[in-house]
Order: C-alpha cells, then sequence, then structure tokens
C-alpha cells in the first residue's frame, strides 16, 4: 500500500515528461538559442560564430529595407485584422440563424480557412493575373480600367491584405457566432419592447457584449497575420520592390538565401517582442474574463 | 404603419437575397474558378471573355500535372507526416492530459504554464534554431524533422484534459477497487469516454499539417520527405510560363481530400478550429 502510495507519488511526474521534453527542445530551447545567436555574427557553414553584441540589431534597424520590412508588416496586422472583425461581425449577426441556407452560407464562408495557403494563393494568383484574370476581367466589364494587383508596388501589399482577409474572415465569423449566441435573449427583450432587431440594439446591446470575444479576435487574428509567409512566398516573393516582404519571408530570406543567421535571428528576436506585446494583451484580456465569469 | 412595415420587409428581404448572392459568388466563385481552368485547354484559359461552360472536359491537365513530379511519393509522404504526426501527438498527450485533469502534483500548475505558453509560439518564430538542430542531428530531409517537432501538442493535451476531468471520479474509483492499473484507467476508461475530443483534436492535427507548407520547406532540401504542398508549389516551375490549367489541376488535388472532409465533418471541423485558439 504504501510503496503503491509513492509510485503514485512519481507517476504523474513520468505522464508529463514526455511533452515537457518535446516542449522544452521545440519550443523554449528554440527561442533562446534564436535570441543567443542574434548576438553573432554566423554563416551557416564556418565552425565559429564571431560575437558582435548589439551589432546586427543596430544594422537592422538602420536598414532601410529591414524598416520597410516592419512597415509592412504593420501595415498587413492592422489592416487584416480591422477589416477582417469588421465584416466577420457584420456577417456573423446576418448569418445568425439555424435555417439550412444560413448554415450553409456559415460553411461556405469557413471554408478558406480549412484550404491549404498554396491553393488560396495560387488560385488568387490567377485570378488577380492582369491580362487574363477574372477580377480584370470584371473590372473591365463595369468600365475601370485594368488593376495591377501583385504585379505593382503600389497595390502589391494591398492584394496580398484582400487574400489574407478572404481566408481569415469565416473563422471569425463562427467564432462571433459562438459569442452572439451565448448573449441571453431576455436581455434583448428587457431593452427592445418590440423585439425587432435595429441598428440601435446591435450598437447597444450586441457589440457590448460579443465585445470581449472581438477583442479576443483581434489579438489571435494579429498572431495569424503576424506568420503571413505562404502568400507572399508563393505571390510575389517579397515584390516588387520589397512592396510586400514581410517579417517571416524577411527572415526566412536572410537566413537561407543570404546565409546570415545573425541578422535573421536578430529579426526573428523583433517578431518574438512583437508576439511577446500581443501575448501579454491576451492574457490580460483573458484575465478580465474571469473576472466578469466569477462576478 | 402597418404598410411600412411591410415594405421595409420585402426590402429587407430583397437585401438578404442580394447579400447572399454577393458572398455566395466572394467565396464560391475562387473554387469553381479553379476547378474550371482545371478542366481547360492551356488555350481557354487565356480566352478573354472567359468560357464558363466548357464543351470539353481536359482531363490530361491532372495527368501532366501528376507525371510533372513525383505525385504519388509526395502524397505517401504527406500522409506519412501528418499520421506520424497525429499518432505522437496522442501517444504524448493522453498521459500527460491524464496526470493534469486527475492527478495533483508539486508543479502542476508551472508545468501547465509552461505546456500553454507553447500554443503563443509560431512555427514560423522558431523555425531557425530547430532547422539548427535538425542539421546538427542529422535529421534534414527526413520523417523526424517533419514529425518530431509537432509531438507536443498543449492544444491536444488541453482539449483531452477538459474531457479526462468530466469524467466522474466514481467510475475510476470502481476501477480501482477492481486493482485496475493506472494504464487501463487511462485506455480502458479515459481514452473511450473522450472520443469525441479526439476527433476534435485529430481532425485539427490533421488538416493544419496536411496544408503546412511552411516547415516542409524549410526542413527539405530534396524530394526524399517533401509532402504535397510543396510539390503542388513547384508545379509553377515549368519551363515556358505558368500553365494556369496544369497548376489548378494540382491545386483540386491537393484540395479535393480537405474539401470532401470538410462536407462529411463539417461540424466537427469547425468545433476544432473554433476551439483551437480558445
Amino acid at each position: 500500500m504504501k510503496g503503491g502510495k509513492k509510485k503514485r507519488k512519481i507517476l504523474p511526474y513520468f505522464l508529463v515528461a514526455p511533452s515537457i521534453v518535446f516542449f522544452l527542445v521545440f519550443y523554449i530551447y528554440p527561442i533562446l538559442y534564436n535570441m543567443y545567436l542574434s548576438f553573432f555574427e554566423w554563416n551557416l557553414i564556418s565552425p565559429t560564430k564571431d560575437f558582435v553584441g548589439f551589432q546586427n540589431f543596430k544594422s537592422l534597424f538602420s536598414s532601410d529595407e529591414f524598416l520597410e520590412v516592419i512597415s509592412n508588416s504593420l501595415i498587413y496586422m492592422g489592416t487584416v485584422v480591422f477589416f477582417t472583425v469588421i465584416i466577420a461581425l457584420l456577417l456573423a449577426v446576418w448569418l445568425n440563424k439555424n435555417s439550412f441556407i444560413h448554415t450553409m452560407i456559415q460553411g461556405l464562408v469557413f471554408s478558406p480557412y480549412i484550404i491549404s495557403f498554396v491553393s488560396v494563393s495560387f488560385v488568387w494568383m490567377w485570378l488577380m493575373d492582369v491580362d487574363y484574370g477574372l477580377l480584370n476581367y470584371f473590372l473591365g466589364l463595369l468600365g475601370f480600367e485594368k488593376c495591377q494587383w501583385i504585379n505593382h508596388p503600389d497595390t502589391a501589399l494591398l492584394s496580398i491584405i484582400l487574400v489574407g482577409i478572404w481566408k481569415l474572415v469565416g473563422y471569425d465569423t463562427l467564432v462571433i457566432i459562438g459569442g452572439l449566441q451565448s448573449i441571453p435573449k431576455s436581455i434583448y427583450e428587457s431593452v427592445a419592447m418590440d423585439a425587432r432587431p435595429s441598428w440601435k440594439t446591435f450598437l447597444q446591446i450586441t457589440v457590448p457584449m460579443v465585445s470581449p470575444t472581438l477583442f479576443f479576435l483581434v489579438i489571435v487574428n494579429l498572431i495569424t497575420s503576424a506568420k503571413v509567409f505562404e502568400t507572399i512566398a508563393i505571390m510575389t516573393k517579397g515584390g516588387p520592390l520589397n512592396s510586400t516582404n514581410t517579417l517571416v519571408y524577411y527572415i526566412y530570406k536572410v537566413a537561407f538565401d543570404y546565409f546570415e543567421i545573425g541578422s535573421a535571428s536578430a529579426a526573428g528576436v523583433v517578431l518574438f517582442v512583437i508576439l511577446a506585446i500581443i501575448t501579454f494583451f491576451y492574457f490580460k484580456i483573458l484575465s478580465n474574463k474571469v473576472n466578469y465569469a466569477s462576478d | 404603419m402597418y404598410k411600412k412595415n411591410k415594405s421595409v420587409k420585402i426590402l429587407l428581404r430583397i437585401l438578404n437575397g442580394v447579400a447572399m448572392v454577393i458572398v455566395g459568388i466572394i467565396f464560391c466563385l475562387p473554387f469553381v474558378w479553379m476547378i474550371l481552368t482545371a478542366f481547360k485547354s492551356l488555350g481557354d484559359t487565356i480566352l478573354i471573355p472567359p468560357k464558363w461552360i466548357l464543351d470539353e472536359l481536359h482531363w490530361e491537365n491532372f495527368a501532366a500535372a501528376w507525371q510533372s513530379g513525383p505525385f504519388l511519393h509526395y502524397i505517401w509522404n504527406s500522409i506519412v507526416s501528418t499520421v506520424g504526426i497525429l499518432v505522437l501527438q496522442f501517444l504524448v498527450a493522453i498521459p500527460a492530459a491524464y496526470a493534469y485533469a486527475r492527478c495533483s502534483f508539486y508543479g502542476k500548475n508551472l508545468l501547465f504554464g509552461l505546456t500553454m505558453i507553447t500554443m503563443m509560439i509560431p512555427s514560423q518564430l522558431i523555425f531557425l534554431p530547430i532547422y539548427l538542430l535538425m542539421s546538427q542531428w542529422g535529421l534534414l530531409n527526413t520523417y523526424g524533422a517533419l514529425i518530431l517537432p509537432f509531438a507536443g501538442s498543449a492544444f491536444t493535451i488541453f482539449l483531452l484534459r477538459q474531457s479526462f476531468m468530466q469524467i466522474p471520479q466514481e467510475i475510476v474509483d470502481a476501477a480501482r477497487i477492481d486493482s485496475a492499473s493506472e494504464f487501463q484507467i487511462i485506455t480502458k476508461i479515459m481514452v473511450p469516454l473522450a472520443k469525441s475530443s479526439m476527433v476534435t483534436a485529430g481532425l485539427f492535427s490533421f488538416i493544419s499539417h496536411w496544408n503546412d507548407y511552411f516547415w516542409p520547406l524549410i526542413m527539405t532540401t530534396n524530394d526524399t520527405v517533401r509532402t504535397l504542398p510543396i510539390g503542388i508549389a513547384k508545379l509553377r516551375e515549368v519551363e515556358g510560363g505558368v500553365a494556369w490549367n496544369v497548376l489548378m489541376a494540382g491545386n483540386v488535388i491537393l484540395v479535393i481530400p480537405i474539401l470532401i472532409l470538410f462536407f462529411v465533418a463539417q461540424r466537427q471541423i469547425i468545433k476544432a478550429f473554433v476551439y483551437s485558439s480558445k
């Protein structure tokens, strides 16, 4: 009996050990090692790494290319998140019904989210083809001039943003619908005597009641869009003229095309800081949410 | 007053219909266009105005896509790596989730917190150190590099822990009286009762890794373990410009399994993905 008790005391550690080992090796160690590498100059081949202090960061932040990469990333993140959440909110309020057709549209809107970004990128590249693309054909029907889409620095980032929103909006829509369905009906009934939905009830009840969900989505979408890689790697390769180069793609290029591991790691630390700030807000909101629940 | 209400209602109905058509076009058209292009001849793909009704289905585009690379091999690699990840994730997650749900031990909150934090760390942030690690271990261009980094899944642990916690203690106690071992309690009681969570976690893992382009791209330099998304992306590099019909045929091959899965298990998939970051 005593032996059994002792066994039960150490057993949990055996049970969690494999997972903890994997997390330490493949999540925690890489983050720390990435920080370590950011202080060195190394070309991946040479046996020695030269310690250079903050030099990698200094040269990053004095390079116009990198500053543009940061600004591209932030513009991408901000624009995608802003439009995705707003469009999703409207879609959610509209689609929040249990009829067959509404459920079907929910599924349709969600489907891009589970399709490979590779296919999404190619399809949109084809749709955005300047000469033979469907989008320019439609623009022509409506009497507009051809758009250059991903071929021109002025429109390329916007085109990538469009694809990002298209892929993400269904996810947000379904999460918001989940939030809407948890709003007690009595709240609407107590405020609006005629239970007809209107802009007033939308702004005064619906939006405040789903605002925790919206905050949550803003955070999650920010992280998702900070990771953007496939659309850029496939559709634009960061161009034209660096106009769609964003952080992850930049790190990838610097590491595997230029073999500047130190610079790539330093850029990785910048990405880490951005994600850490977002995550910090996430946990702040999460703890607020817990407060609501216990009140 | 009554009349006005009625006309408002009709207007709303029309708006509703228009919105449905617009949303339907925005989300359907890219898929329709992909499939339509996949069946066109190369000459038809560049017709303006575009051809909407095909008088002939060019199945040979699929053959051309298929023969342009070792596609059976890519598909096999996709299956091995996704299934490998799936199996390993469960082997690692089931015992861990059991410990977090059912045992009390010193440092439990700390370890669970560590687990949860990894959910916030995307692979795009840590690929370079892991690449170096894999290269040191000689695991580049092997299934190990595609599978091992994903063996620990915080999401799977979290989901299973939730369902293990809901299983009544009486069932466990009764099994203990029948002198069942911890291992038997996990395999005979916990896992069967957590089936629906396992389906959710499994679907999420399978779809995410089936679609993944980034990780296999980083971890491979040749075709040995390259997966389907990489193979599709390489279709573009055919000599003499992009053959959109062949490229779209390749994409249909990549997308169809997921769309079929989505059609069959829409509810579970939506649950899996909507849950995944909560």
